[in-house]
């Protein structure tokens, strides 16, 4: 059976060109970056060139950009690695309530630890309002960590303003930047962060590599022990040729945004426009300005998990909630935030579109959806046309 | 799937004879609650655990069939942990395995299969369904195995569930069925079998309740009471009727000249009547919300009662009873009369009518 991938937010395949480049990188780099003979001095050369094109994209200097193992480990290190380097008597973060894991259980593991986290919810809309941020601050804050993109809905936060007010307060600024590097152009200093992640798989780099932007003078501990990698930021032998492929992709992403994004965004209007104009009682979440690719519907009176089994086994790969441990379906902490009901969150699914994606296969899509909500709502309890 | 060798059997059985299959696991219960009911060294065997369910994802992958889990844990909460709980706080015996396979297995994971394409489900029971073209019902019989059947749990089956189930290993022992898996190549086949009720670790469900209590924050009402023999004498003090259950004998701690067994236990008054092992004979009981399978409801009348082996719990020999029907309304409720006296008769189990190998109906004991 034919595929088509609908769940680029999840993650991406690796392009062409990196393919191309992270092979290469490995068959002709077998060095490791931290020693001093040639070998060695020609995988730093590398690396070091990979990391100053990193920070030509991000807007920063070279120094200021650590190489991780991804996403989750570059918001660890913001959130845990600021604290400790800043802790004491500053003892309270502000987060919001729709962050990636990744972010919301660092701050739990600091809650056990005697700090004091404040959770800030959204509006209906998805959005964090700025003026719930200014209403959390106090004067012990050290740290404000918002999300740049969501990860479900798309919506993008007003970081600058926030970044603005955090730094009014004396308090750090993070953004967890995963979902909107590679979609949108970012600049962290036009956002005015102090620190802010990305993560490679999420736009066609390999997994298992991502960074962190860390503004000159922002005190950082490691989180990790070992070696003087990164500037004594992160330890760990450099993995340099995902490194290089992240590079790669990255400058691939940015040279074709202007016109990704267009192809994107009519794209994902295209199968927004045809699954509400033929799905009953359907409607998106979330409102505002968005990732380009992303969209996020819900389908009242069925179980977003039936409704993605039923896609997958016609082969649509499309996602609902988040996996717990075993793999089965959570409502959306996201969505139960924006203050949706249970039965609509857990009835609700991200469509996340990609470079794979076409007009063809977003109308095989819609035609899909049409027949398993239809389906589905036929064997529900709950539903009742109206 | 539960990870265990009977449902892999099943899936691998189904996939030899050329059906296109889904490999489906419910996820009922999240073993991260009730931390301090694991023991040390962790869970096992347990349902919904990680361990079952990287098993059936093996299976799935070695079969090379599409797997999923799919979520039913609020259901089960609502519809099989809390009335499990509200019956022994009630001096009722439950059958969670009955509950969940009335309310989640055969009725919403049945119409979730429906809903993502499945004509029917399968599952690793030992028990078999027919279709009598005499009297266009759908009929159930015993497993093959009578040490394995499990008819006894599945006795609230309707005629519409049945008529989209299928159970392939009715008709195999489970040695056979042992054989199959390592025929097949499944990497369970010597997975030990699972044991007693999923959600409740070691089978101490009364442990199990008090920590559901704890974690909702819930004070149950004052539980410990009087112990008192068949004549009114008071034994003893308990702590409270959900940790007895009709024919015990364990953890009374009453000193008494003779052997001493729980005959009831009386929620209302918080008391448990103890006495002798002959105080537990009945020789009839009643049954209500009676579901028929093999035989149409409109069967037993007042005028023409039926005779049938009556099983009383699942590990009880079936005993030769009469059956009539109590009112005038299809037989939803009826009355049992033993030939026999039968011992612990325990309200809150069923009453499970078979005629030989056929399952004619059952009901709750009352």
């Amino acid at each position: 059976m034919r595929r088509f991938y609908f769940d680029h937010n999840a993650t991406t395949p690796v392009s062409q060109p990196v393919l191309e480049v992270l092979v290469s990188a490995l068959l002709e780099v077998p060095g490791n970056a931290s020693s001093i003979h040639q070998d060695g001095q020609l995988a730093k050369q590398r690396l070091e060139a990979a990391r100053r094109e990193m920070a030509a994209l991000l807007g920063c200097e070279p120094k200021e950009l650590v190489f991780t193992s991804g996403g989750t480990e570059a918001d660890n290190l913001a959130i845990l690695g600021s604290v400790q380097a800043n802790g004491s008597p500053h003892k309270h973060v502000i987060t919001t309530a729709i962050e990636h894991p990744a972010v919301l259980n660092p701050c739990r593991e600091l809650e056990r630890t005697g700090m004091d986290v404040t959770y800030v919810r959204p509006a209906s809309d998805g959005l964090i309002d700025p003026d719930d941020i200014r209403r959390a601050l106090k004067p012990e804050t050290m740290l404000v960590s918002v999300m740049h993109a969501n990860n479900e809905t798309g919506t993008l936060q007003p970081i600058a303003e926030i970044s603005a007010l955090a730094h009014e307060a004396g308090a750090l600024m993070h953004s967890d930047g995963v979902q909107a590097a590679g979609k949108i152009p970012v600049d962290v200093e036009a956002l005015g962060v102090d620190l802010y992640s990305i993560s490679g798989h999420k736009f066609y780099a390999p997994k298992g590599i991502g960074a962190l932007y860390v503004k000159n003078g922002t005190k950082l501990r490691p989180i990790q022990f070992g070696g003087k990698h990164e500037r004594e930021r992160r330890p760990g032998t450099e993995n340099v040729p995902s490194a290089v492929a992240m590079e790669k992709a990255a400058a691939f992403a940015r040279d074709t945004l202007p016109i990704e994004t267009a192809r994107l965004e009519a794209l994902r209007d295209r199968l927004e426009t045809g699954i509400l104009a033929r799905v009953p009682d359907s409607g998106v979440n979330g409102a505002g300005e968005r990732t380009p690719n992303t969209t996020n519907i819900y389908f009242d009176g069925l179980e977003g998990e039936a409704l993605v089994i039923s896609l997958d086994l016609k082969g649509f790969a499309v996602s609902s909630g988040s996996a717990c441990s075993s793999g089965a379906v959570e409502p959306s902490h996201v969505l139960l935030a924006m203050g949706l009901a249970p039965e609509r969150a857990r009835a609700s699914l991200r469509f996340s579109l990609g470079a794979s994606n076409n007009a063809e296969q977003v109308d095989a899509l819609i035609d899909a959806v049409v027949q398993s909500a239809a389906q589905l709502r036929k064997l529900s309890p709950t539903y009742t046309s109206a | 799937m539960s990870g265990g060798v009977d449902s892999s059997v099943v899936a691998g059985l189904l996939q030899r004879r050329g059906q296109r299959i889904v490999g489906l696991t419910m996820q009922l219960w999240n073993q991260r609650r009730l931390p301090e009911l694991v023991p040390e060294g962790g869970a096992t065997g347990r349902c919904c655990s990680l361990d079952d369910v990287y098993d059936a994802r093996h299976v799935a992958q070695h079969l090379g069939i599409p797997y999923y889990v799919v979520n039913f844990e609020s259901g089960f909460e609502e519809q099989v942990v809390k009335p499990f709980i509200d019956d022994y706080l009630a001096g009722r015996t439950p059958i969670p395995c009955t509950l969940c396979n009335n309310f989640i297995k055969f009725d919403q994971f049945l119409d979730l299969a429906s809903g993502v394409g499945a004509s029917r489900i399968a599952t690793g029971h030992y028990a078999r369904i027919g279709f009598d073209d005499a009297s266009g019902r759908y009929q159930m019989s015993r497993g093959a195995d009578h040490s394995k059947d499990q008819t006894y749990f599945l006795f609230g089956l309707k005629q519409e569930q049945l008529a989209r189930t299928d159970f392939p290993l009715g008709g195999y022992t489970k040695p056979q069925v042992r054989e199959l898996a390592r025929e097949l190549g499944l990497p369970v086949a010597a997975k030990p079998d699972s044991q007693e009720i999923c959600f409740v670790p070691n089978g101490d469900y009364a442990a199990f309740i008090d920590a559901y209590f704890r974690e909702r924050g819930i004070a149950p009402e004052k539980t410990q009471g009087e112990i008192r023999d068949t004549n009114g004498r008071v034994l003893g003090e308990h702590t409270g009727v959900h940790h007895f259950t009709v024919g015990q004998r364990r953890g009374l701690r009453v000193a008494a000249g003779e052997p001493l067994y729980v005959i009831a236990t009386e929620p209302a008054s918080q008391r448990v009547i103890v006495g002798r092992d002959e105080d537990l004979l009945r020789a009839k009981l009643s049954a209500k919300d009676m579901n028929w399978i093999s035989i149409a409801p409109g069967t037993v009348t007042a005028g023409a009662p039926i005779r049938a082996q009556v099983k009383i719990r699942n590990r009880h020999l079936a005993a030769e009873a009469t059956v009539y029907p109590i009112g005038n309304n299809d037989a939803t409720r009826i009355e049992i009369h033993f030939d026999e006296p039968q011992r612990a008769v325990t309200p809150g189990q069923a009453a499970v009518l078979y005629d030989g190998e056929l399952v004619l109906g059952g009901g709750w004991i009352e």
